[in-house]
């Protein structure tokens, strides 16, 4: 009996090979069967050449999570098969190792690989002449002379023989192709359809159609679905939220971002302006978020760290924003470009000298990251602190099928501001006033009466420079109120969630991104008898303390599991609660927690005892 | 009534006495008067050092960023809120040395605003170090030793860099300098004033009488105006590209004059689009009124969304 619906299919090729567009694809040809996807990619830091692979897996019910296996795999090359073993500290081991037994292998059938040379007795080979089924292709639209041009055309071959031998819906990929060539380019579309359907029919034809045993079928639809990743899910929501101006510095993972607004702004009015470097980039932020616009810059960690000294005049000048987010990437320095982990919590906490006030949220998904990308803006104007969003490149990366946002209850909250007409009646104006919650209310430059003076020396309530010790005491304490403050308004329901059943014997403890693969996990222990709950910290700033209090004072066997090397997040709940970590999952080779990882880990400290583990698939 | 008195704060003012900077922003007070400009519609930037605690004097908008980091700020304002006149300033050490990538970069997008130097050579507030116009071979007061490191040349720096009006002027002919802030901030686009201005407590050999020449055999001062030397830097043609890069290579040549005479004035001047226009061809809805004052905040989002389904 063939397995349908439950399908992991990876492509694999050098840097510029096309890989994202075919894998993309697929994914928009799946999610209109009904079916839901899972898609991450992973790449080197180049621009060609370099060998980069992209994982989609398919299921009947939504994944939040990759798996380390792949059923079928595509190499684009030979590199994808067999790994870079020849070079002196190789990257990877070649993806064959990954094949599921009974999973299979689409190649190139000019490299004249053996049977044999694939090591593998338990996996299935389907050799493809890419480049004679392109070169028909080709012919059929007369351009059979040009084939260097459209040599990257292969990918599609691949994935129509893909789409052949898992017998899926070749009309649902027609469409998904025809719709990345519009207006002069559409007979692209044609042609490249053409060569995915030469593709489809001779892996149909070649090696028959049991030669794959997973099958891939139509579901019904589930309602409207979205394919989104985190960069659009923070993008779209800057553009809900009323931000009107961006800044950035190129940087891998975040560009994207400021890509998609640029590429947007004319529609939507946002000012996005690519800056001199991340000193600059958070600085024109916070004058333009004194200025009276909202407004945002995103950046990854090498970024984040030119960024602390202007993180701290925010803070001090307390600034209605600006909303920075942080794409974390694997540190120090320039570390792992373009690999994700969580290691910057506790920088984001402690970025830049001094102590001021700063909200931090760590969305766990994309649909947390589109909500408090939006309340971020709230917070911002609101407390008048620099928020931080917390995210990392494997979120910003990865492509998820899910119901579009409903906006509807979300409102523009955008704090005390003073009207002209108040500030006419008197004269006296004071942007640092002092008030109960420690809020000013505040004016935007140009308004008649409301000139202010803001410094990042420590000032008295106009803004002007003091060094008087009761006033520094008072302004430190109206600071730092506000995140108090925040910490009480703010609902407890937003800052942490208890996944899974209220008591367990054993609680999994993470946050950020690392959410799916722990949520899935977590079934998988279950089918195999191990009860567990989830304890997902959301907020690391407000902390939400007591409730963090009570679910692991009352949980049994706590283990933290992080993208850290040093559990990050562990410390901070310690520092917090006092209530220590029994055991530690972490991963720091650069990539994502998987479904089966959070598995294994679990499994290695119950059943072999270890205290501290660390999972790697390298 | 607009006078000179709506215009000061009743903050104290801690400079030493005898400081430059009080010429320069006596000057700034003065042309705001000139110039009409209501105290709400100005907003003022400064760095770190002496000449950041310059908007704390000023009854405008006044903001008091970060070392090396006024440009950014300011940009930053200045486009999300283009009904201000923008008027930044900075020591040279903020804006040279620290500061140097903002200065350069701010240059090449041809904001609309005023950016003014305080040049004095020193870094007064930690007490008389070098700044990065110094002269090499020379030695203030509280130096170990002369320095052993070139000078910056700010003037040819701003025309290298994309500023479209570049003038100098001197803090003590506080009528040359209001003059020269005027024509600045009446400027379209990034102007910047290379303010020369004596440290009386660290600079001792850039002082009023060296620049007064009195030093000199035949005592005569060593600023000359470039204005009467003939001399004429304002780009007639903008598209006439060789019209364009002679002024520029004349305002090198120029700036480089230093030592017995020494020129002030307006060394180039050209008319182009702002960045702010460039915006505004971008995003038409930016020639109505800024965003600030938009309704951007019920964005219907909904194309964006469909064209992920």
């Amino acid at each position: 009996m063939p397995v349908t619906n439950s399908f992991t299919w990876m492509i694999g090729g050098p840097q510029g090979s096309g890989i994202n567009s075919v894998a993309e694809n697929f994914a928009k040809a799946c999610i209109r069967g009904g079916l839901h996807i899972f898609a991450n990619i992973e790449y080197h830091s180049n621009i060609k050449g370099e060998h980069s692979y992209y994982r989609l897996r398919i299921e009947s019910k939504a994944p939040r999570s990759h798996v380390d296996w792949v059923d079928l795999l595509v190499a684009l090359d030979r590199e994808t098969i067999f790994g870079d073993m020849n070079k002196p500290h190789p990257t990877h081991r070649g993806h064959r190792h990954e094949v599921s037994p009974g999973g299979g292998i689409i190649y190139d059938r000019s490299l004249n690989l053996t049977p044999d040379s694939f090591g593998r007795d338990d996996i299935k080979l389907f050799p493809i002449p890419y480049m004679d089924l392109l070169v028909d292709a080709l012919k059929e639209f007369g351009k059979d002379k040009e084939l260097s041009k459209y040599q990257v055309m292969v990918n599609t071959i691949a994935l129509g023989a893909s789409l052949g031998l898992a017998d899926y819906d070749f009309d649902l990929a027609t469409e998904a192709i025809r719709e990345g060539f519009t207006g002069r380019k559409a007979a692209l579309g044609d042609l490249n359809v053409s060569a995915a359907k030469r593709g489809y029919d001779y892996a149909k034809k070649s090696f028959g159609e049991d030669a794959f045993p997973t099958k891939l079928r139509k579901q019904p639809l589930s309602g409207k679905r979205m394919m989104i990743r985190g960069v659009q899910a923070v993008a779209i929501a800057k553009l809900r939220a009323g931000c009107g101006f961006q800044t950035y510095y190129p940087i891998t993972p975040a560009t994207d971002e400021s890509e998609y607004l640029e590429s947007h702004q004319k529609d939507y009015n946002m000012i996005v302006v690519q800056a001199e470097d991340e000193i600059s980039a958070i600085n024109m932020a916070t004058g333009a978020a004194h200025a009276g616009l909202r407004s945002s810059t995103s950046t990854s960690g090498p970024g984040f760290s030119l960024m602390a000294e202007g993180l701290g005049w925010a803070g001090i000048t307390e600034a209605p924003g600006p909303v920075v987010v942080l794409y974390q990437r694997a540190g120090p320095a320039t570390g792992l470009p373009t690999r994700t982990e969580q290691a910057d919590l506790r920088f984001a906490l402690h970025a830049a000298h001094g102590e001021f006030p700063r909200i931090i949220i760590a969305p766990g998904d994309v649909v947390e990251t589109y909500y408090d990308t939006f309340d971020a803006f709230n917070y911002a104007e609101h407390y008048q602190v620099p928020v931080i969003l917390l995210t990392d490149k494997f979120l910003a990366s990865t492509y998820q099928d899910i119901a579009p946002f409903n906006g509807d209850s979300l409102k523009v909250d955008r704090g005390d501001m003073v009207r002209e007409a108040d500030l006419a009646t008197g004269t006296d104006y004071r942007r640092y006033r002092w008030t109960e919650l420690g809020i000013s209310p505040r004016a935007i430059p140009g308004q008649k009466g409301g000139i202010f003076w803001t410094t990042g020396d420590e000032h008295d309530e106009y803004g002007h420079i003091t060094e008087a010790p009761d006033i520094r005491i008072k302004m430190m304490r109206k600071r730092m109120r506000k995140v108090e403050l925040a910490g009480q308004v703010i609902p407890d329901s937003k800052k942490a969630t208890l996944h899974g059943p209220k008591m367990a014997p054993i609680t999994l403890v993470g946050w950020g991104s690392s959410k799916g693969a722990i949520l899935d996990g977590m079934e998988d222990l279950k089918n195999d008898g191990i009860e567990t709950n989830f304890l997902q910290v959301r907020y690391v700033n407000p902390f939400p303390t007591n409730y963090v209090q009570q679910v692991l004072g009352a949980a049994r066997r706590k283990i933290a599991i992080e993208n850290n090397y040093s559990a990050q997040m562990a410390g901070l709940i310690r520092e917090k609660t006092g209530i220590g970590m029994d055991n530690t999952i972490v991963k720091f080779d650069g990539r994502p927690f998987s479904q089966n990882e959070i598995y294994e880990g679990v499994k290695d400290i119950i059943k072999n005892g270890i205290k501290e583990v660390t999972v790697s698939h390298a | 009534m607009l006078e000179l008195k709506t215009y000061r704060t009743q903050v104290h003012n801690d400079w030493c006495p005898g400081c430059g900077d009080f010429g320069i922003v006596n000057a700034i007070q003065m042309t705001l008067l000139e110039m009409q400009l209501e105290p709400h519609r100005v907003a003022i930037f400064s760095g770190i050092g002496c000449s950041g605690k310059t908007p704390h004097f000023v009854n405008a908008y006044g903001f008091h960023t970060l070392h090396g980091r006024v440009l950014p700020i300011a940009t930053g304002a200045r486009l999300a809120n283009p009904g201000l006149t923008v008027v930044a300033v900075g020591g040279d050490g903020d804006g040279l040395g620290i500061g140097a990538g903002h200065f350069v970069n701010t240059g090449r997008r041809n904001l609309d605003f005023t950016y003014v130097l305080y040049d004095n050579g020193v870094y007064g507030l930690t007490k008389g170090q070098a700044s990065p116009t110094l002269p090499k071979g020379v030695k203030t007061k509280s130096m170990p030793g002369p320095s052993i490191v070139e000078r910056v040349n700010p003037i040819a720096m701003a025309v290298a860099s994309g500023y479209t009006f570049v003038a100098r002027s001197y803090a003590l002919d506080v009528r040359h300098l209001k003059q020269t802030l005027r024509a600045a901030i009446e400027h379209r686009g990034s102007a910047f004033v290379d303010v020369l201005q004596t440290c009386p407590t660290y600079n001792d050999i850039n002082t009023k009488e060296w620049y007064g020449g009195e030093d000199l055999p035949v005592k005569a001062p060593r600023l000359y105006k470039l204005e009467d030397s003939g001399y004429n830097g304002v780009v007639a043609d903008p598209s006439v590209t060789d019209e364009v890069n002679a002024k520029k290579g004349n305002a090198l040549v120029k700036s480089f004059e230093w030592g017995d005479k020494i020129p002030i004035g307006v060394f180039f001047k050209m008319e182009v689009p702002t960045f702010e226009d460039q915006l505004a061809l971008r995003m038409p809805a930016l020639k109505d009124k800024p965003f600030v004052e938009q309704d951007i905040y019920n964005r219907d989002i909904t194309p964006l969304l469909d064209e992920l389904t």
